[in-house]
Order: structure tokens, then sequence, then C-alpha cells
């Protein structure tokens, strides 16, 4: 493992930010750390930097206990969430201040700020004060000034809550490229799970100071361990009592299921032609177009879930009465979560009409 | 309908203009032309000849003396307080800051006996300085002495610069100095590079005001200087020859108030440029 | 939640350099240069028995020279406000050639040196000078009266009131306005309903910073108030300064820490207004 916590703990009086929160991030990977707000992601991060100090606990990088170093010598590049660009100094200077901190000949300096430029795509921009770019320039000259020293890490608290939602999505992409192309192991805090899901190679999941769970994107989301990560990733819509619904028995324990969009099935009445008897009878409660399909809420024996309609079917109105297929949920308990399959489907298997 | 409308606020802006000018000139832009022509009463060789009394050029030395300290110490004074007020967060941080403003509320006159009592002829550390003087052979004086001026001066002053720079240093946050330390820059690098430039426009207007009020202040220097000639500064001198009575020493203390006029009226001009400059920057 | 906080505060590690240097320049400076001459005054007005502590400020020249000094102060202060909201209002909402040379006048009392306002006041409302020589003819004696004493106050306090107003309606957004006249409020409701309300804690924090400097000033007033303690035209700092000339040090230390008191609690009182308004504006 190149970067390392182990054990931290972190109180902020009587707030636990940090409750033995311990993982390890292999080198070169680019990871999320993701979770609601105040989940103690950021203090995670501000902690990795050196910006806070935990209470025990020790971090590593490298194999090296880092926590007695201080922030300046840590070695580590940081991206600020509105990124503190010095508003004074244009971007050359701005990209080439840690080179200058730390006494480089000029040349060289010149050299690897220029050549920063050039892999940031902001030639022609060496001259212009923060003020006079854009939000994702902004955003690329901050990576540059981060990367200048060539640090070992590289920490980015919320790279793209400054930046509108419009270029947002070509950043995620373009970061993504640049870290993977640099090859430096970077982490970074985000609240929205389709960035994390997006860009990162790998996902920790925070919540109240602890870790939920880490793993790629496609784990968490397969396989969630935890009733939070259960409900926190996708749309899930949680619910009482899933034994009514067909085709999901009780199991002892666990009071509560979730049920994502996509293990849902809606069909206009009628039309269903398999598993029959898996199916439930629903009412449409709700139909908002969210420009690339529907999304319906569905009132089955008191229960509403949320399903998704491809704009390609035919439309579905309120109060239409619909046939309801619900492939599978995660049921939990207060610490693990269990994947549960439609019984009624597996044994209706050969039912073909 | 809307042309009324128009017509009826414009009325009211009409009055209320009127109104706030009519105020300003009576109270602000009649004392200052008052100055003027009291000063010139006497003609313009009167007027020369009685800012070159011995007395004027000794208060105008220790106005000039005391005011070059002050503003160093109160500048000083200043840069670390605010930094150390915008840029950490520590116990008592309120509390610190009201009684740095404690000089903006208390009376001058307060100011003056506070160093007379500590040392004066009744005070604390008086006696100490006397052993010191005993010991040494020197003959250090505060009260009724140039120290005592400046040391009054000071306190009358002490939150102007820290005043103007910690607001704007508040408003720009810390997060530039932050992504600074992570990369290594030094303490005084970070001030240097980005804190100064951020405030140098509220510094510097911060520095102009502590310069007017030390060059003005009389009511604290009053308390500690007695004697003409030697330690009263201008305000102090305007306020003998004022009080001496006579119709051409009152004209003469209009002379030496024209001088300090023409300073308040620099250092308006200059606080409007300050302010134009650093409202243009923020647009930028 | 004090104490979380305060613990909060304590834990946070400091990394912008520099923290024990302008801590420890700071306090001791702050502690050489004004608490502990401050206190000096604190400790010598101890050593008076509070028989005699009373006794010194129960004088009848010290009690006239209060109620003189707070009720100017007062009423000064209050004629700011009027003027001080007329004069915000005007120079933040309406264009008019020469603003920018009224928005720059304002702070003219800030530069001037207080001894140099005095004498010229003094000058000018005596019924020798203009206007004080029409005022003398309508049998209006301004010079060596309250009301000079007032006048003088006036000038010294406006650019507390503007200055304080001003950044708030300059916030203060116009459509809150637009919407109370679309909905048929008359100019005055708006005023009264809308906007006097937002400038509320700004008024009465520029209010006890003109009225805490009127109750302590010195320069502008002397003068022009003639310092006759027949006609209570004695102000407090005037008072002090005499006993001082008379060598009296305990009834300069007496009346000063009542001032000094005074002050406090007016000090206190507009931090109270601005944290309450800050938290109600965060």
């Amino acid at each position: 493992m190149y970067v390392e916590m182990k054990d931290i703990e972190k109180h902020y009086g009587d707030f636990k930010a940090s409750d033995h929160v311990n993982f390890g991030i292999e080198k070169g990977k680019l990871v999320a750390l993701l979770g609601p707000s105040g989940s103690g992601k950021t203090t995670i991060l501000r902690m990795l930097a050196g910006l806070e100090n935990p209470d025990s606990g020790d971090i590593l990088i490298d194999g090296k206990r880092i926590n007695d170093i201080p922030a300046a010598k840590r070695d580590i590049g940081f991206v600020f969430q509105n990124y503190a660009l010095f508003r004074y100094m244009t971007v050359f200077d701005n990209i080439a201040f840690g080179l200058e901190v730390q006494k480089v000949p000029k040349a060289q300096i010149k050299e690897r700020v220029m050549e920063l430029i050039q892999l940031t795509g902001l030639s022609g921009m060496e001259k212009r004060y923060p003020s006079q770019l854009s939000g994702g320039q902004r955003q690329r000259v901050a990576f540059a000034r981060a990367l200048a020293p060539n640090p070992q890490v590289l920490l980015l608290d919320e790279p793209f809550a400054a930046i509108d939602a419009k270029v947002r999505t070509e950043l995620r992409n373009w970061l993504k490229d640049m870290i993977h192309k640099v090859g430096i192991t970077s982490i970074f805090v985000t609240h929205d799970q389709d960035e994390a899901v997006e860009v990162a190679d790998e996902i920790i999941i925070t919540n109240h100071g602890r870790i939920e769970q880490t793993g790629t994107p496609m784990e968490i989301y397969k396989t969630p361990e935890t009733p939070f990560v259960a409900q926190f990733i996708g749309k899930s819509t949680v619910v009482s009592h899933y034994e009514q619904l067909n085709g999901f028995d009780s199991v002892a324990g666990a009071s509560q299921a979730v049920i994502r969009p996509e293990f849902v099935r809606v069909s206009k009445s009628g039309r269903l032609e398999q598993y029959m008897s898996a199916a439930e009878e629903g009412t449409v409660e709700e139909v908002v177009f969210r420009g690339n399909h529907l999304e319906l809420t569905i009132n089955i024996k008191g229960i509403s879930i949320k399903a998704e309609r491809s704009l390609e079917k035919d439309p579905v109105s309120v109060g239409e009465k619909v046939q309801v297929l619900i492939y599978r949920l995660y049921i939990f308990d207060e610490n693990r979560t269990y994947l549960m399959e439609n019984s009624a489907m597996q044994e209706n298997d050969v039912f073909y009409i | 309908m809307e042309k009324k409308e128009q017509k009826k606020r414009s009325k009211t802006e009409i009055i209320l203009i009127t109104v706030g000018v009519l105020f300003i000139v009576c109270m602000l832009v009649l004392p200052l032309i008052s100055v003027v022509t009291n000063s010139l009463k006497e003609g313009i060789q009167f007027y020369f000849q009685s800012l070159a009394s011995e007395y004027v050029v000794s208060a105008l030395g220790v106005t000039l003396l005391a005011t070059v300290i002050v503003v160093v110490v109160n500048t000083f004074f200043g840069i670390m307080a605010a930094w150390l007020l915008t840029k950490f967060s520590f116990r008592g941080k309120h509390i610190l800051a009201t009684l740095i403003d404690i000089p903006f509320s208390i009376s001058p006159v307060i100011a003056g006996l506070a160093f007379l009592m500590t040392f004066g002829r009744l005070g604390w550390a008086g006696k100490y300085i006397e052993k010191i003087n005993e010991a040494l052979g020197t003959d250090i004086k505060i009260v009724f002495a140039i120290p005592g001026v400046i040391l009054a001066t000071i306190f009358v002053t002490f939150p102007f610069v820290s005043r103007e720079i910690i607001p704007v240093l508040n408003a720009q946050g810390k997060e530039e100095e932050e992504a600074a330390t992570l990369m290594g820059a030094s303490g005084f690098r970070i001030f240097r590079k980005i804190t100064l430039p951020h405030m140098k426009w509220a510094l510097l207007y911060g520095i102009i005001l502590c310069t007017a009020r030390a060059l003005g202040e009389f009511g604290a220097v009053n308390a500690l200087s007695k004697t003409r000639g030697e330690t009263f500064t201008l305000p102090l001198e305007i306020d003998a020859l004022y009080l001496s009575g006579s119709a051409d020493s009152i004209t003469a203390a209009f002379a030496v108030s024209s001088l300090l006029v023409i300073i308040a009226v620099l250092v308006l001009v200059l606080r409007n440029f300050v302010e134009y400059k650093s409202k243009k920057k923020g647009k930028a | 939640m004090k104490g979380l906080r305060r613990q909060k505060q304590a834990k946070t590690c400091r990394v912008i350099p520099g923290f024990g240097l302008s801590m420890g320049v700071t306090v001791t400076m702050l502690s050489l240069l004004v608490l502990i001459p401050l206190a000096s005054v604190l400790i010598y007005s101890m050593k008076l028995s509070p028989e005699e502590f009373f006794q010194l400020i129960g004088r009848k020249e010290v009690r006239s020279a209060f109620s003189t000094s707070i009720m100017c102060s007062f009423i000064a202060a209050v004629v700011n406000c009027v003027f001080g909201v007329i004069l915000a209002w005007i120079l933040v909402r309406y264009e008019f050639p020469g603003k920018r040379l009224l928005d720059g006048l304002i702070e003219l009392p800030f530069a001037l040196p207080t001894a140099v306002a005095g004498i010229t006041l003094s000058k000018m409302y005596a019924d020798t000078g203009f206007p004080g020589k029409y005022l003398a003819k309508l049998g209006i004696q301004v010079s060596y009266t309250k009301i000079g004493l007032t006048i003088a106050l006036i000038f010294v306090g406006i650019p507390f009131v503007v200055r304080a107003i001003q950044p708030i309606l300059e916030k203060l957004d116009p459509s809150y306005e637009e919407a109370g006249n679309m909905l048929g409020a008359s100019k005055a409701r708006i005023f009264r309903k809308i906007i006097l309300p937002e400038l509320r804690p700004a008024l009465l924090t520029g209010f006890g910073l003109a009225f805490a400097r009127g109750v302590g000033e010195y320069g502008s007033v002397i003068y022009i108030s003639g310092n006759s303690a027949r006609k209570h035209t004695q102000v407090v700092s005037y008072v002090i300064m005499q006993k001082l000339n008379y060598v009296d040090y305990a009834a300069a230390t007496a009346i000063a820490l009542v001032m000094l008191i005074l002050s406090f609690l007016i000090l206190f009182l507009v931090n109270m207004v601005q944290v309450h308004q800050a938290k109600r504006t965060a």
C-alpha cells in the first residue's frame, strides 16, 4: 500500500470526524472519497495533507509515518475546492511558485512550467491572471500548480464543485486522463456519486466519520456491504414491508429493503410476456420527465417505489394500472446487506406464454 | 401614470439631495472655508510670518518626529494583529479584537491620564524610571517630555492600521496562504508575495489615516506636554495661540491650522484615490 | 455547544506560519501600550475608599459635566442618525453632480484635527463670525452654549453613522423595495416597514459609536462650549483635564474610571448588536 491510514481518530469536541479510519491505497491509483457532507471525507484529506492533525493513529506514505512531518515537507500536491490560486500572480507565476520556494534554478523552472502549461492545454495563457480565466481553466492551473514540484501524492478537495454543470462532465474526463497520464497517486473528495463512479478507479465511502466500504465502483454498486452504502449508491427507494411483495419472503432481523430503479421493470397492463406470477399490479402515482427517460413513482400495495421507463416505449400516465416486475432487492439488518432475488421468478422460469 | 410616478420620485429625490448637501455644506464645508479666510485675515505676509515663528517651527518638528515613530509602530502592530486575527483561529480571539479597538471609544484625555498614572510622579513605573536614571546617570523622562507625547499618540491611533486591513484580509480568506504553505513557502515569503498585494491599498489607507490622526492628536497630548517651544505639537501650539486671546495670535492659530487642514484634505483625496483603486481591482 | 466550538478551535492545527510571532507581538504591544497604562488608572482609583470615590464623583460640577456630556452627545447622535440615513441614502441610491466629492467629504471629521475643528467652529458661531453674526441678530447665541457644544459633537459624529449604514444600504437589493412597490405600499410605508428594519442594527452601531465618541470628545468641544460651570457647559473630558492641571489626580482618576465604564458599556452594546446582526445575516 502506498498511502495508508491506520486506526485514525479525530474529534472536534464531541463531534467524531474520524472514527477508526483504516484504508490503504495502491500506488498510481485514482481514488474517490465519497460521502454526504459532514461524513468526514474532507477531514481525511486535510489530515493527509497535514492541514489537520489526527488525535491518534498513523498516516503512512510509501511505508513512512508522516504524522509529525509538517504539511510543507510531506511532498503532497493539494488542489483546493476553490483552487486558491494566487490572485496577484500570473498563471506562470502561480505554477512556478512551488519550484521557486524550493530554489530550483530559473531555467529549470521555466522548462517545467512550460511543460505543464502544454500538458494542461493552457498554452498562451501564461501571462493571464486568475481573474481572467474561466472556471475550467482555473482548475487546470490549480492542477498544474499542484503537480509542478513533482509530489508523491495529489489531493483534490471537491475538484468540480466550483464549475458549471455543463463543463463539469468534460473536465471529469480530462482530469481522469491527465492523472493517468502523469501516473500520480491521487485522492479526491466528492459528495457526487456520479462523479466518483465515473472518475475513480476505487471509491472509499465515508459516513459519520467511519469508512463504510472500499472497492471499485462496480463492486460498490453491485455488492453494497452496509445498509448505508445500499441506500447511498444509486437511486434507491427504501421499503419497509418488502415481504408483502410477490416473490420475497421475510428474513428474520432484516426489516427493510432497498429497491433500485434498474431492478424494476414496468409494463403496460396485459403486455407482460414473462413471469406473470412474479409480477405485481401497481398504480402510477407520478411521472417525471428526466430528459432521456421517464421517472415513475408506482404504488404497489401501499408501497411507493421508483422505476425508470425508456422514452422509446409507450408512455404511461398518472393513475394508470401497470404490471411491475421486481427482479431483486437488497435487504438489510443493522450491519449487513444481502442481495435477494425474486423467488417467484426462478420457480416460474420456464413459463412462456 | 408612469410618468407621474417618475416625477414624484424625483421630487423626493430632489428634497433629499438638497437636505443632504445643505447639511454637509453647513457642517463641513463652511468650517473649511472659515479656516482659510480666518488665516488670511491679516494678509499673506502675516500668514507666512506666523508659520515661521520659533514656537511653530519647534512644534512642527516635534509633531513630525512623533508622527513618524507612531506610524511605524502602529503599522507594525497593525500588520501583526491582522495576521493573527485573520489567519488563525484561537480561544479568546473575539476578546482580543475588542481589546485592540478600546482606544477608539475612550476619551483621549483618559489616554493622557493613563500615561500620567503609569510614568508620572505617582505612577508605579515612574519610580523605576527614577531608579534607572539614578543608576545610569541618565535623564530619561516620559511624562511632560517627548516620549510621553509619542506614547499617548500611539495609544490614540493604536487600532487604525489593523482596523483597515482586517476586513480586507477576512474577505480574502486564508486558502491562498494555506496553499503556499503546503508548497513550503516561508511566512515572510507568503506575506510579501500573497498577503501584501491583497491588502496594500487598505494598508496604505490605514497608514494615511493613522498619520492624519497622529498629526492632529490633541487631548491625549495636552495632558502630557506642558512646555511650549519644546514638547508642544502643532495642535497644542494652535491651542496656545488661540487661547492667548489677541486678534493677531488668533489669526496665527488659524494660519497653523490651515497647515493641518491642507494635510486633512490631502488625506481625503488620497483616501478616495485608494478606494477607487481597490474597487477597480475588485472588479477586474 | 460553546464548549464544543472552543475545543474545536483549540485543536485545529495551524498550518500558516507566524502564529507564535504574531500572537507574541500583538499581545505584548497591546499590553504595554494600551492595557497596562489603562490598568494604572484602575489601580490608582482602587486606592480610593468607596466614600472618597463617591464623594469625588458626586460633586456638583462633576455630575453636571456628566449630564451635559451625555445629553449633548445623545442629541448629536440622534441628529446624526437622521441626517446619516439621508446622506447614506442619497449617496447609494441617487446620481447627482458632486456626489463623489460629497462622499469624500464625509470623512473630513476623521481627518481634521479636533483642535482645528474646535477653534474654527467656535469662531464661526461666535457673534462676530459667519453664520454666528446673523444668528446673534436673531437672538440665538450658539458659541459658549450647549447648542454650540452639540453642533461640535454633530460635526465629529457624522462619519460614524453614514459609514455604518452605507455598506448595508449598498447590499440591500432594490428588488426588495420594488416588490413592496408592486404590492402597492406607499413610499413612507416601504421605508418604515422594509428598509428601516434592515438598517436598524447598522443604525444602532453608528449611533453607539457616535455617542461614545461624543461623550469622550475633548478638542473640538472645549473652545465652543466656553467651559462655564455656571452655564453647565463643561464636558467630562474638560473636567478631567482641569483636575489634572490642579494636580488633583484622585478626582481625575475617579471621573476617568466612571467614563471608562461608560465607554466599555457602549462598546459592549455595539458589539452585541454586531454579533446579533452577524447571526441574523449568516
